[in-house]
């Protein structure tokens, strides 16, 4: 039912209309490609006996049917219904025709689940792409009113309700029937689109086993990731102490030994020396303070992340409208994540996009937590130069999180940072404990 | 002078106790934890406290919490809130009571022994001062009012938020005093706001008014 009687509405359900009958069009060509497919497949079963060729050759065409698959799930995927890939990875140091490259594909369950899925995906694939295709072309015929023609020049043709066509009348009448054949069938079609792409998911998707060794293949990159992005943080850390903090106290003490050497004999130099000493404490505590708030900032433990992104923001050259709540306090690691990916997006807004105003909206719901920066500035972020971006995005995936980034030239640029977390506690507030 | 202080760390409190007694300041109670502050603060009246944000049992804000429900209840009991990092979001809280008689400094300060000494006198008076850092996160917004003041008018206006009188202003920045008054009324007249004779009532409307949103 489509109830859309805006402009813009109307224009969307036209262009999702006609896009999916043109998907059941191309489904119909796809589903002849499976029979050869599915032929080529059973013949490669069948010589996997004869030497030479036969481990060979089963891989070769496996790839085939895969590339056919990732095909689908990909239509699937512009139809609105997600398909994930479930093979298992590629096992190290396999040659071509070897056995081990053999055993991969014979041993996935996803292989043979692609080539059952074949024939059956063929059937669905025709019988709904020309139903998507059919209607749409009949109400076509009528409404170019070439029923009437044919009524007049043959003398003998129906159409819709008129069977056969008796007088010019019902002839005219097949334009609105024509036109409501098109749009039922372009209301129709991503229907039918979607149905096609459900039926694939029931084969092309993971199995359930799948699904965990790909999620074992996943966190095992992001671990390797976390690991050594914080093993580079410790080095960091360590070097900066070493060559700041440390090297600055070293160097106090022995301005204070020298004052008080030269207490006595010259109280004038020693006094020189102390004020060095002093202004040199001061120096070691702010290098301390910057820091410590690389490592975590004192704000986020002493305020949890929405008050710690509201003190950021105040802190920078451009005005951000912060809109942030959170009933609770989140895990400390979580919270430490989100602030840092807060911090590298604002500090892009300031550094590269020239945007006058930067906004950010911060919410928790059902277990994820929700983060979304914007600006005014020039757009055209590209994710793959520089780091920034980059680092949110693995800073992110260690919890699970996402970043997207929409940034067209001209502006305006919108990161959305989305990861799953718990509220740990509900907020402490000090003064209500004293009470 | 009677002072109040709140400090979990030992080394620290009782540093910071035997400079202020040094200078003939009296350290009436010296507690180590949140909750026991306010009551501190509500039995001894001291004429200014000197506290640390982060203090037991939470070690959040329970220092800075503890100084704003204090001055509800005693409203403008003067009170010195020292970190280890500051925050112009802290700093608008304690503000936002518009009394004055606040200080917001990072301990570092404190080993300018003669400066840090001028602070608690100045926030026991009534005065206000604000950590050099806070106005530096102050200024360093480009959208505000600000654009419109000069260079000078800039440093004047930081100067004032730290709490300085015209004539130290005048001694730092090696100008006389007149002209310090006249940047100041060009200030004022910049921001839109009605000029004020009172040190501390003007650097409390002028960095209220530079942080409203």
């Amino acid at each position: 039912m489509h109830i859309a009687l805006s402009d813009e509405g109307v224009r969307r359900w036209a262009r999702d209309g006609l896009r999916a009958v043109l998907g059941g069009l191309a489904g119909i060509g796809l589903a002849i490609v499976n029979l050869p497919l599915f032929i080529v497949t059973v013949a490669a079963l069948v010589i996997v006996i004869v030497p030479g060729v036969g481990l060979a050759a089963f891989p070769w065409v496996t790839s085939l049917v895969r590339a056919r698959a990732d095909l689908e799930r990909r239509r699937a995927a512009a139809a609105g219904v997600v398909v994930h890939r479930p093979y298992a990875p590629p096992p190290k140091r396999a040659v071509p025709g070897g056995w081990r490259l053999f055993r991969w594909v014979v041993t996935d369950p996803a292989t043979w689940r692609d080539l059952a899925w074949l024939l059956p995906g063929a059937i669905v694939g025709l019988g709904l792409g020309v139903l998507a295709v059919a209607v749409p072309l009949y109400g076509l015929e009528g409404a170019l009113l070439i029923p009437l023609w044919l009524y007049l020049g043959v003398d003998w043709y129906g159409y819709g309700l008129f069977w056969p066509i008796e007088n010019v009348a019902e002839g005219w009448l097949s334009a609105p029937q024509g036109l409501l054949f098109i749009a039922a069938g372009l209301t129709a079609a991503p229907w039918l689109r979607r149905v096609d792409a459900m039926f694939g998911k029931l084969f092309l998707a993971p199995t359930k086993a799948a699904d965990l060794r790909l999620r074992v293949s996943q966190l095992t990159a992001t671990r390797a990731d976390t690991v050594d992005a914080q093993a580079a943080e410790l080095r960091r850390i360590e070097r900066d102490l070493h060559d700041g903090a440390q090297a600055r106290l070293v160097s106090l003490g022995m301005t204070i030994g020298l004052a008080e050497q030269l207490l006595e004999r010259d109280p004038a130099a020693a006094r020189k020396l102390l004020v060095e000493a002093r202004e040199a404490s001061g120096t070691a505590l702010t290098e301390l303070r910057h820091l410590v708030r690389g490592i975590h900032p004192p704000v986020l433990a002493e305020r949890g992340l929405d008050g710690a992104v509201r003190a950021l923001a105040m802190s920078l050259p451009v005005p951000v409208d912060v809109d942030a709540e959170l009933p609770g306090r989140l895990q400390t690691p979580v919270e430490s994540a989100a602030y840092f990916a807060v911090a590298e997006a604002l500090a892009n807004v300031v550094r590269h996009s020239g945007a006058r105003h930067a906004w950010l909206w911060l919410r928790e719901r059902d277990g994820r937590l929700a983060i979304v920066v914007g600006d005014d500035g020039a757009g055209g972020a590209d994710p793959g130069r520089g780091t920034g971006l980059t680092g949110i995005r693995s800073r992110l995936a260690a919890f699970d999180g996402t970043m997207t980034l929409s940034s067209p030239p001209g502006g305006p640029t919108v990161v959305t940072m989305e990861l799953p977390c718990a509220l740990s506690s509900p907020r402490t507030s000090p003064s209500s404990g004293t009470a | 002078m009677r002072v109040v202080i709140a400090e979990d760390l030992a080394l620290l409190r009782d540093g910071l106790t035997r400079l202020l007694e040094a200078f003939e300041f009296e350290v009436v109670e010296a507690v180590d934890n949140g909750p026991a502050l306010l009551p501190a603060l509500i039995r001894h009246r001291p004429d200014v406290a000197v506290l640390d944000v982060r203090l037991p049992p939470t070690f959040t804000d329970e220092g800075l919490q503890a100084a704003i429900a204090a001055r509800t209840e005693l409203p403008g009991l003067p009170v010195l809130v020292l970190s280890q990092h500051v925050e112009q979001l802290y700093a608008r809280e304690l503000l936002s009571d518009r009394t004055g008689g606040v200080g917001y400094l990072l301990k570092d300060r404190i080993a300018n022994v003669g400066q840090f000494l001028d602070a608690v006198r100045q926030v026991a008076g009534g005065g206000t001062v604000m950590d050099p850092e806070v106005v530096a996160q102050l200024l360093v917004r480009r959208d505000r009012p600000l654009a419109a003041l000069t260079g000078r008018e800039r440093e004047v206006l930081g100067q004032m938020a730290e709490g300085r009188s015209n004539a130290a202003i005048a001694a730092r920045l090696f100008v006389t005093e007149k002209a310090v008054s006249k940047h100041i009324n060009n200030i004022f007249s910049k921001l839109g706001m009605p000029p004020s004779d009172d040190d501390n009532r003007r650097v409390l409307a002028v960095l209220a008014y530079l942080d409203s949103p």
